[in-house]
């Protein structure tokens, strides 16, 4: 009876210790290392992207020959906090979209140009440009009104069992948090360092390739980039993570 | 063109020792995979980066298919005159990239 009591007083404390004040960005599960490569912009290989995407922000493109900056100015003033805030629904067609789908909505109906291919390296470099502007600013997107259904969708999607292992996201992510799996340690998934650079990948990727990554370590279908459920399980994730400080570009395993 | 990326500092005593760190986008394909239909992807490697500083050479590094992809290189110098530093990265297709820098010395 009390060797049961005491699991029990274990098990709940296990369920205490993923609460919100207590997830921390995966960066602090990295070795030291690792840690300090991120934090140097000297050495951050994923600052390369970002130098792509200031190079195409001022870049014209389209029939228009527009730029970016033509409209939107010096990113630094510009862009700052604006992918604290994504997801967010788009004002005009109502639409849920994050970043990579709003600079691709611009592009189409601003610019008269191509929409970029998701996970390219011209959109991961712009969505890295301007995600870094918001670094160091904490995530703060809206979960109510019209956003409310996505984010529902979002939990749900994340407490979901998937796959053929039957596990949700949050039996690893919650339940899990900072033990080994594979080669790496379990993350809190918050979504602050994406776009972000994976040694494993060797290159930038979005957190829809990270999330693509998650479904297959479940044995389950790996959704399209810019799917309406990962866009929705995004807006969970940013909601999840309201108040951790924006990293992009992180460093990962 | 490629994307590059250099931190060093502008100016400089003479005598003074510099820090320089450089990263470059590159896939650095080993020639040892195949694409989907079994056909091998051709060897893509920056092979030598070399640097020279006022038209002397400071620093040379070799590099071999197992060298990670978008290298990072840092080298120490030192501050001998006011003068441009020229920053070539050479792969299997040519000349990839070049950077120039320039540090001026009081």
């Amino acid at each position: 009876m009390r060797s049961a009591l005491l699991a029990l007083v274990v098990l709940m404390a296990g369920a205490i210790a993923a609460t919100a004040e207590t997830r921390t960005s995966a960066r602090e599960l990295l070795p030291p290392e690792l840690q300090a490569q991120q934090a140097d912009d000297d050495a951050n290989p994923g600052m390369l992207w970002v130098t792509s995407g200031q190079q195409l922000w001022s870049m014209p493109a389209g029939a228009n020959a527009k730029s970016c900056s033509e409209c939107h100015g010096d990113a630094t003033t510009s862009m700052r906090g604006i992918a604290a805030r994504y997801p967010a629904i788009d004002a005009k067609s109502g639409r849920l979209m994050n970043l990579e789908q709003r600079i691709n909505n611009c592009r189409t109906a601003n610019m008269a140009a191509a929409a970029l291919p998701y996970e390219g390296e011209d959109l991961l470099a712009l969505t890295a440009y301007v995600a870094h502007q918001s670094r160091g600013l904490p995530v703060s997107v809206r979960i109510d009104n019209a956003a409310a259904p996505h984010f529902e969708a979002g939990r749900r999607f994340y407490f979901e069992r998937q796959g053929q292992l039957n596990v949700s996201c949050s039996q690893c992510h919650d339940d899990n948090v900072g033990r080994r799996l594979r080669g790496d340690r379990i993350s809190s998934g918050l979504p602050t360092a994406w776009p972000a650079y994976r040694l494993d990948w060797q290159k930038m990727g979005s957190l829809h390739r990270r999330l693509r990554a998650c479904s297959l370590g479940v044995r389950a279908e790996q959704l399209d980039f810019g799917s309406p459920e990962y866009v929705n399980l995004e807006l969970y994730l940013a909601g999840r993570a309201d108040g951790h400080l924006v990293e992009t570009p992180g460093l990962r395993k | 063109m490629r994307t590059a990326r250099i931190a060093m500092p502008k100016t400089a005593r003479k005598g003074d020792i510099v820090e320089i760190k450089t990263l470059i986008i590159h896939p650095m394909e080993t020639g040892f995979r195949r694409d989907d239909v079994g056909r091998p992807v051709p060897r893509d490697i920056i092979g030598l980066f070399t640097v020279t500083y006022a038209g002397t050479e400071v620093f040379r590094m070799d590099l071999f298919p197992g060298v990670a992809a978008n290298p990072f290189a840092a080298f120490t110098t030192i501050a001998t005159e006011t003068g441009e530093f020229v920053f070539t990265w050479t792969d299997d297709k040519g000349v990839a990239h070049v950077e120039k820098m320039t540090l001026t010395v009081s």
